[in-house]
């Protein structure tokens, strides 16, 4: 009884960590598919921000430099897609596929040198008064600075999407090309956009992951997060503030697999390994339908499913 | 007769000889290579160098070019994984995944079963590497059909599940007692292991992509089912109106394609490894997802693009051994290589 309790108490206080860096692929992820486009490189685009976000702050000794590195470089890698499906008619999604494996050998070769070493990075910041919250204030408000900017981005989208030109154009360009174009937008530039904007959050993801909860950087560190950022997304229904819970659930899910292994539960900690993604999966699965419906008008013909 | 020919009859030849897919191809693989040069000179080795080595290490002997049929073995059945499917609409991402379940099941019928002689023990672990892969790639289609759920999310996810899925047995019930401590199960004995060729590494699971190529070659150009198959992915309501069974062609095309990477997984684990360890697979049902798009999904196509991914692997393999470029390298040269192929294919109709 008092392991459950131990267990129960443990995810809590660490479900944010694990999440914040999905929820910034999430992020990104969304703005790439509100805008009718899908990126299936934002795996790559984390491992790159993971990588060089790593080799940036460990040479200088600047995490600030590091997590902008860790922007651009998410950025670059998403570019080559935007080129190829806009400009090219390639399928996004094996140009995005291909795009991850790119981006795993790039920092396969570029990280080598790095793998095993720690840095400071980004350190937890308490929050004064808020991180005494009993509980709640030690998971919420203990993080690292990345951490807090991914707070306020969830709401700062949704009201960018909902009540802003640029959010509207975004959209529009999601729903339908030519009524965008009609109504004087230019479709190719939002999309090139949002794209890049997906990609530069996916790096900054991965700066998160290597800089803020690991402090390390190891080959393919992100094993799949870009991916379950693809399926959140599915989840969130395309709405920044589901993205939060959704990325909750997945530090959930890592949180309570690493409290299972603390408490050392009597189950191969590979079965534990898999439940982060055994529940993304679920719960993709449980919402689809719902969420079939909310689906921008212009991923319908990549992302359907039922034939 | 006049024999010469005018500047615009030129330009009409090399424009007509420029539409032909196989043409753009090369001169995609060809700009590929140049950009990875750029690439090596930048960080100050010799592109002559390297690539010379690579030739003389896959091309240059005996060694070197079964080494590259040795890699094609798997990449041709990942190929196919992908390509089955691509045929009726779908995308099988999920190879990586169906690999280690077909290696796993081949596996646990050539420790655990005993069967004895080798000329059914074979076929008995080809078969459960079939299902296995089939399997995995089957509850993908189940998602996709009855809970909605994108093929490309699902076999995503799932392969990450597989490969801990393997770690649970190789790591656990499974591992060798007497191997000192190592995730490897024990060693396959002689009637699980498919025999060498010319003592080379080759060995006889070159039957299977063999087989593969050519039944998927006539069923696919020569059926109607072949035909059938690409009205489904062309247009699966219109072919649904024609009275074709839509949902039949999409089960069936998804678990053969799955089917055919467990295949690979258990050729894997019975010509090469003759065991089961952690990271059987490494990448293989990635190379064959990404030779397959590289060849349009043709099926003698992908026998090309799978060589050149197989000449790039060993090659990158020589040059890790030699102290030149670490392998890693190489998955960058194949990603430059897909981008251009992809990227040079003559657009169908311009966007927009």
């Amino acid at each position: 009884m008092s392991d459950i309790w131990l267990v129960l108490n443990g995810t809590l206080t660490g479900v944010v960590g694990p999440g914040i860096s999905v929820l910034y692929a999430t992020y990104g992820e969304l703005i790439t598919e509100r805008a009718g486009r899908i990126n299936l490189g934002t795996e790559g685009s984390m491992l790159m921000g993971a990588c060089f976000g790593f080799i940036i702050t460990a040479e200088t000794s600047s995490a600030t430099l590091g997590v902008m590195a860790s922007m651009i470089v998410g950025s670059g890698l998403s570019l080559v897609l935007a080129y190829l499906v806009i400009y090219r008619d390639t399928n996004q999604l094996a140009t995005g596929f291909a795009l991850t494996l790119f981006g795993a050998g790039i920092t396969a070769y570029a990280g080598r040198g790095y793998v095993d070493s720690t840095i400071g990075g980004l350190n937890p910041i308490s929050i004064p008064l808020l991180s005494e919250i009993p509980k709640l204030g030690q998971a919420l408000f203990e993080q690292d600075i990345l951490a807090y900017i991914a707070y306020a981005l969830g709401p700062l989208l949704f009201l960018g999407l909902h009540y802003t030109r640029t959010g509207l154009s975004l959209k529009a360009v999601g729903e339908s090309i030519d009524v965008a174009f009609a109504a004087g937008r230019n479709p190719r530039v939002i999309q090139i956009a949002a794209i890049a904007a997906g990609g530069a959050l996916a790096g900054l993801g991965g700066a998160q992951l290597s800089l803020g909860l690991t402090h390390t950087w190891s080959e393919g560190m992100t094993v799949g997060r870009g991916f379950v950022a693809v399926g959140l997304v599915i989840f969130a229904m395309w709405s920044p503030l589901r993205a939060m819970v959704g990325a909750l659930l997945f530090g959930g899910a890592i949180g309570l697999q690493l409290q299972l292994q603390t408490v050392g539960a009597p189950v191969s900690p590979f079965i534990l390994d898999m439940l982060p993604y055994l529940i993304i999966l679920f719960v993709v699965a449980l919402w689809s339908r719902a969420s079939a419906r909310a689906m921008p008008e212009g991923l319908k013909g990549v992302l359907k499913a039922t034939t | 007769m006049q024999r010469s020919i005018s500047l615009q009859q030129a330009q009409g030849i090399a424009g007509s000889l420029f539409d032909r897919p196989i043409v753009r191809s090369i001169l995609a693989i060809v700009f590929a290579f140049l950009v990875f040069a750029i690439f090596i000179a930048m960080i100050g080795r010799d592109p002559l160098e390297i690539y010379s080595k690579m030739i003389e290490g896959t091309l240059g002997s005996k060694l070197g070019i079964s080494e590259v049929g040795v890699r094609m073995i798997p990449f041709v059945l990942t190929a196919l994984a992908a390509s089955i499917p691509a045929r009726v609409g779908l995308i099988n991402v999920g190879g990586e995944g169906q690999v280690y379940i077909g290696a796993w099941a081949a596996t646990g019928v050539a420790l655990y079963v005993d069967i004895g002689t080798i000329w059914l023990m074979l076929p008995v672990m080809a078969i459960a590497g079939f299902i296995g892969g089939a399997i995995w790639g089957g509850v993908a289609i189940f998602l996709r059909q009855w809970r909605n759920v994108n093929e490309v999310i699902s076999t995503l996810l799932s392969n990450y599940v597989a490969i801990l899925f393997v770690n649970v047995f190789v790591f656990g019930a499974w591992k060798n007692p007497t191997g000192f401590g190592y995730p490897y199960t024990s060693n396959l004995e002689f009637e699980s292991i498919l025999p060498a060729i010319a003592d080379t590494r080759l060995h006889m699971g070159l039957v299977l992509p063999v087989i593969g190529i050519i039944a998927t070659y006539l069923f696919l150009s020569r059926t109607r089912w072949g035909a059938n198959m690409r009205a489904v992915g062309g247009n699966p309501d219109a072919a649904r109106r024609r009275g074709i069974p839509v949902l039949r062609y999409i089960i069936i095309a998804m678990l053969v394609g799955a089917g055919l990477a467990g295949l690979a997984g258990m050729s894997e684990v019975s010509g090469i490894q003759h065991h089961l360890r952690p990271g059987i697979s490494n990448n293989l049902g990635f190379m064959g997802f990404l030779a397959s798009w590289m060849a349009n999904h043709n099926p003698i196509a992908i026998i090309g693009t799978c060589f050149l991914i197989a000449a790039i692997v060993v090659g990158g393999d020589v040059l890790q051994f030699s102290g030149n470029l670490p392998s890693a390298a190489m998955l960058i040269l194949i990603g430059l290589v897909l981008f251009s192929v992809l990227g040079f294919r003559r657009l169908e109709r311009r966007a927009e």
